[in-house]
């Protein structure tokens, strides 16, 4: 069993209790503690349920490549699934429990997935589920769906905030262990301005609890001192519990800041996603020990020799009283060693190289440690825990020589150095046969815009495990990156590592090397996935030879854990069965994030109130208090309409058209885009972007027009006025204000640059105010002084005027149909008008209107909307616009495009009214159905409703739609399906349906 | 003529540094060629500056002129004046192509203040190099303030101004806000 030790812990502070809960026991750890010690110190050895076969699952590893031990962590809005124990820091309430088990961790009912684990090898689903074709949408996916996951989604909303930060340095390290700090310190020293970030809360990685001396005295000694040397200086930022989470292009690179993961109570964000740009970047990113594929391999108390260790050392934890080591290289050795100085039993060490180990297989020797050479797991005794070892032959079969009682078992497969950061931006790998292991190839480095390397490996990353070489290379690498950041140095004093030399590693994917079937069958690659052995030779025999395909096929490396433990081990054993070198069949490919960060942390200050910005029109006050209904458009929220007590929405927009209509409406036309364009081009700029004539326009007039892109479409319209010789100010469409801008800027700036012309987008510069019904001037004059008398201001003109003591721009234009005056006034006034001309409008009934109620107005009026009636496949000449298209002017942005033949077909779709035989409104997007059926056997159609709405002024529905032969079919009568089957019956009329003439609005 | 209100109203916040909507600011577009001696001149005459450099803002006590881009000015002047001082302007560019406009209404500015940390705020926000080094009094960078397009630049050491687009005011001082929030000190710049 798992427990805590009398004595050692570096990493603890004994004196301060702490408490936490798994799965509702109540369990006590100390300071210092990660969730996983903490679990182990209280015995609590299996954590989980695995994700397909729910075998019982314990702690593997220490660090971020533990693929076993997720858990639910907290409650509430600070649930979070899938956390790894390993990387918890324990704090004093913590409360945590297991996943993918029901209904108990200790009994599971899916835990019979085990027992059919022979019928459900890689592929199975693929294979199982293709026939019939329904069911896997009703029946096999849910059932699928439910038996395998993880962890649960959180429920609640999460109750934490999170941020960004934006960061800039010469030399990132990522990474703080021995070559970490010393690549900082060679860096720093050299003047760059330097970030050292490490992804727990201890600097000095591995090194402390591996041992060996730098300059004679121990690894901790030496970290704490350089530490502090770092800290002194001005240049060196030093962030702890700070991962980096990926490298991407042009040295940009996220670090990841768990800022209150351990003290959820405290004040600020929980976590913080730095956004860094480096010139240079080095990854000390360390090694992670490789599981070793035997039988039994996922049986709680089967751990990383490494892991073992540091439980012992730094948090003063034992796995078992009685530790089997099965290794394949020396440093293992360093395992039993030190349990064996703890004074726990190491029974035996099986090593698969059948010359042994170097100096610390004499060392353990030496301490009366029975060493096994060319000896293996044949497989391991126990179920829910370890009880024991069959012993066998490496080179054999598996034939047990020999039964070893035991309750936990050290295994290491060799070291993989962390080459996921290297990868991320293209950094290439190298195959190193007397390592055993693909490390950076340092000749084929990831880029930069100036095709210069940008990223430096250093240390056991770099695949140095020896500690002199390690500090060695990180000095190299820190001074290479300071010079390539600017900061050249002179080679300073390197402290001298010292450590016992190691026999070389002999690699070992298989154990026992001739392993039949039955054993290969429990031997796990990938813990978290459930991928044997033999799902990865079964994938291989079944074709899937590319180890991208091999992967998706197996789910091998598919988790969490992105296959951290798994991945090395597997395409080994996918080479050895393809009869392939591992080069040959390489890595899969390495994405970021290196380990999971939050989704809160990407979004960071975007959420909440801030989740996106919200534009608001200076009277966007007055709507909120006034019940407005909103709608979305583009950013801004416009009221749809103002809702009395007790109204309904279509209500509320039938007495806004009516009031409107006999008196007077107030419309928030603020949100409308307005750009000015000056210079002596103006005119023949603006000639160029619209369809129609805007050079010869007067000034004080104003002028409808069309604006389309290259390839003919419509794609915006609006009011353009003339300020004077010189001036325009163009009206666009809300959505269209910033996209038009562009618009005019990317001509301007790339096609004729060479003409005089200078925009400038003045939206937001505008409260804009239409002013629009019969008592319209009336309620004017009762505001100004100035004459706005149809002669003095006659339709399509415009005036500056002192309006409520304001100064203002009257246009007298109209989408309603009605006399209408559209006032632009500075916004920061544009309040103090809006309740002026509410107050002066009070006799004449005055009632805001929203979108709907000028929608339907203008649908009544026969006026087109950009959205509406356009969808981007659209001409003016579809719609009947052919008036606003000049024949005169020898081009403009879209005229070559709408004389193709398909543009000027006379069978395209064209404008015309709808008007329902029954009086019901159509629709919107209804299609108009003709005789027969196309190739896909759907019924022919013949046309479409762009805008439907119900008239309060006509009393009955009203559209507009785009029919085949429209214009000459007046009078036809067209079917519309709806959605019930019933079909609603319309003639085709002429699109205007209300005041032809336009007598309302020429007063 | 009724009374100008900004888009806050001056609202203020209290965090690990101070931010107030600094009320309505006269700001003026100019756009031509800026190495042109009678810009430059009227540039001068009117605010009583030498045009600035690329990246940077000139700054008088009651007028700035930003650099906004190779051939626009930002001049920020008193709100009152604007108009007038615009027309002005127009008058003094007689005969140059160039485009003067009046845009005081469409912008909200803002000033944190509060020491080194006025930086932090900013560095959580935009993606500039807040470094004393990088960036210091006198520059003028264009940039974003999470999705919206900003303007920062620095009056004096420890004090931060930002000018966003007035519709987006609320989510400006909002974003501030946040990022200022007690307890969410990163500690880097001071």
């Amino acid at each position: 069993m798992s427990t805590r030790l009398a004595n050692g812990g570096r990493l603890l502070n004994r004196g301060k209790p702490l408490e936490f809960t798994f799965n509702g026991k109540h369990l006590r750890g100390v300071e210092g503690d990660t969730l996983a010690s903490a679990l182990l110190a209280n015995d609590q050895m299996l954590v989980g349920r695995s994700f397909k076969y729910h075998r019982p699952r314990g702690i593997v590893a220490s660090g971020g490549e533990e693929p076993n031990a997720l858990v639910g962590l907290g409650e509430n809005g600070r649930f979070e699934p899938n956390q790894r124990v390993t990387t918890t820091e324990l704090f004093d309430g913590l409360t945590c429990a297991s996943q993918n088990h029901w209904p108990s961790l200790e009994f599971d009912v899916g835990a019979v997935n085990a027992k059919l684990s022979r019928f459900l090898p890689a592929g199975f689903y693929y294979k199982m589920f293709i026939h019939p074709r329904p069911f896997w949408k009703h029946i096999y996916e849910p059932i699928i769906r439910q038996s395998a996951g993880l962890g649960k989604a959180p429920r609640d909303r999460d109750q934490d905030s999170y941020e960004h930060f934006y960061a800039f340095y010469d030399v990132v390290v990522i990474g703080g262990g021995v070559a970490g700090l010393q690549a900082a310190r060679a860096a720093g020293a050299a003047g760059a301005k330097v970030l050292l970030m490490e992804q727990t809360p201890h600097w000095g990685g591995r090194a402390p609890v591996d041992g060996g001396t730098v300059d004679g005295q121990p690894v901790d000694k030496f970290v704490d001192e350089i530490v502090s040397e770092l800290e002194t200086m001005a240049n060196v930022t030093l962030r702890t519990r700070m991962m980096g989470a990926g490298v991407y292009d042009h040295g940009y690179m996220l670090g990841y800041e768990r800022l209150n993961d351990h003290r959820p109570d405290a004040a600020g964000p929980r976590h913080r996603l730095w956004r860094i740009r480096a010139a240079q970047i080095v990854t000390a990113t360390g090694a992670i020990e490789r599981p070793l594929s035997f039988a039994g391999n996922d049986i709680p108390g089967v751990m990383l020799a490494s892991a073992v260790r540091d439980y012992v050392v730094n948090y003063g934890v034992s796995i078992g009283d009685r530790t089997v080591i099965v290794t394949n290289n020396d440093d293992a050795y360093r395992t039993a060693i030190t349990l064996k100085k703890q004074g726990l039993e190491v029974p035996v060490i099986l090593d698969a190289r059948a010359s042994g180990g170097g100096a610390l297989a004499d060392e353990a020797r030496a301490l009366g440690i029975r060493i096994e050479n060319g000896k293996a797991i044949a497989k391991v005794k126990g179920g829910k825990r370890v009880e024991g070892v069959a012993i066998c032959l490496q080179a054999g079969e598996g034939a047990v020589l020999e039964e070893v009682k035991c309750d936990a078992i050290a295994m290491s497969g060799g070291w993989s150095p962390v080459v996921h950061l290297w990868s991320h931006c293209g950094g290439k790998l190298l195959w190193d046969d007397e390592k055993a292991m693909f490390r950076p190839d340092v000749d084929n480095p990831p880029t930069g815009a100036d095709g210069a390397r940008f990223v430096l490996p250093a240390g056991a990353a770099d695949g140095e495990m020896h500690l002199p070489r390690v500090l060695e290379n990180a000095n190299a690498a820190g001074r290479a990156a300071a010079q390539a950041a600017g900061h050249a140095s002179k080679p300073g004093t390197l402290p001298v590592g010292e450590t016992q030399d190691e026999a070389p590693i002999t690699p070992v994917w298989m154990m026992p090397q001739g392993a039949g079937i039955k054993l290969r069958m429990k031997a796990w690659l990938d813990y978290q996935n459930d991928v044997k052995v033999s799902d990865v030779q079964l994938a291989a025999r079944e074709g899937f030879e590319s180890v991208e395909h091999a992967k998706r096929y197996t789910t091998l490396g598919m988790a969490t854990d992105q296959g951290k433990l798994s991945n090395i081990n597997g395409l080994a054993i996918l080479s050895d069965t393809l009869g392939q070198a591992i080069p040959q069949t390489g890595t899969t490919t390495f994405r970021p994030p290196y380990t999971p960060i939050s989704l809160a942390s990407i979004a960071g200050p975007a959420r909440d109130a801030t989740f996106q910005p919200l534009r608001r029109t200076p009277m966007h006050g007055w709507h909120e208090a006034n019940g407005a209904y909103f709608e979305p458009v583009g950013a801004w929220r416009r009221p749809y309409c103002f809702q009395k007590a007790g109204e309904s929405i279509t209500d509320a927009v039938q007495r806004e058209v009516k009031a409107t209509r006999d008196s007077l409406g107030l419309l928030d036309a603020s949100t409308l885009g307005k750009i000015i364009v000056k210079g002596p081009d103006a005119g023949r700029f603006l000639d160029m972007l619209y369809t129609n004539m805007m050079s010869n326009l007067k000034p004080g007039r104003c002028r409808y027009g069309l604006m389309c892109n290259e390839n003919g479409f419509l794609m915006d319209d609006g009011v353009v006025a003339r300020l004077d010789d010189d001036t325009f100010l163009c009206h666009t469409t809300t959505g269209g204000a910033d996209s038009i801008h562009a618009h005019m800027e990317e001509w301007l700036q790339t096609e004729w640059w060479d003409w005089k012309v200078y925009t400038a987008n003045v939206t937001e510069q505008y409260a804009q105010i239409a002013v629009v019904g019969p008592k319209a001037r009336k309620v004017l004059e009762k505001l100004t002084d100035d004459d706005v008398s149809a002669d003095a201001l006659s339709f399509m003109g415009w005036k500056d005027i002192t309006l409520a003591g304001i100064t203002a721009r009257a246009y007298r234009i109209s989408f309603s149909g009605e006399l209408s005056y559209e006032v632009a006034v500075p916004a920061s006034q544009g309040r103090a008008l809006w309740d002026a001309l509410l107050a002066a409008g009070k006799e004449f009934g005055v009632t805001p209107y929203g979108t709907e109620a000028l929608h339907i107005m203008r649908a009544e009026k026969g006026f087109i909307m950009i959205g509406d009636e356009t969808d981007g496949t659209v001409i003016p000449q579809d719609l009947g616009l052919d008036w606003a298209i000049s024949k005169k002017k020898e081009d403009y942005l879209g005229k070559r495009a709408q004389e193709r033949s398909h543009m000027t077909d006379p069978t395209r779709w064209k404008l015309v009214g709808l008007q329902t035989l029954d009086g019901s409104t159509l629709p919107d997007g209804a299609y108009a159905t003709a005789d027969g059926t196309n190739a896909n056997g759907q019924r022919n159609v013949q046309g479409r409703v762009t805008s439907s709405y119900h008239s309060p002024t006509l009393g009955r529905g009203i559209a507009m739609g785009l029919v085949l032969n429209g214009p000459a079919r007046m009078g036809d009568v067209l079917d519309f399906p709806k959605v019930d089957g019933t079909v609603i019956k319309a003639k085709i009329v002429d699109p205007i349906f209300y005041d032809k003439d336009g007598e309302k609005q020429n007063v | 003529m009724s009374e100008a209100v900004s888009a806050l109203n001056g609202a203020t916040d209290e965090g690990f540094v101070r931010i107030a909507e600094c009320g309505l600011t006269g700001m003026i577009t100019l756009r031509g060629d800026l190495g042109a001696a009678k810009l430059k001149k009227a540039v001068k005459a009117l605010c009583g500056v030498e045009p600035p450099a690329r990246g940077h803002v000139a700054m008088a006590d009651h007028t700035a002129v930003a650099w906004m881009s190779p051939d626009e000015f930002l001049l920020m002047v008193p709100y009152a004046q604007a108009d007038e001082l615009c027309a002005q302007l127009d008058q003094a560019l007689a005969g140059e192509h160039a485009l003067a406009v009046n845009v005081s209404d469409a912008r909200a500015v803002f000033r944190l203040s509060g020491g080194d940390a006025v930086r932090e705020v900013i560095a959580k926000l935009c993606p500039v190099d807040m470094t004393a080094s990088a960036f210091g009094p006198g520059q003028f960078r264009r940039t974003r303030l999470a999705q919206i397009p900003a303007a920062i630049w620095m009056p004096e050491e420890g004090v931060m101004q930002i000018v966003c687009f007035r519709s987006v005011a609320q989510y400006a001082f909002d974003l501030l806000k946040n990022a200022a929030t007690p307890g969410s000190e990163v500690g880097l710049f001071s």
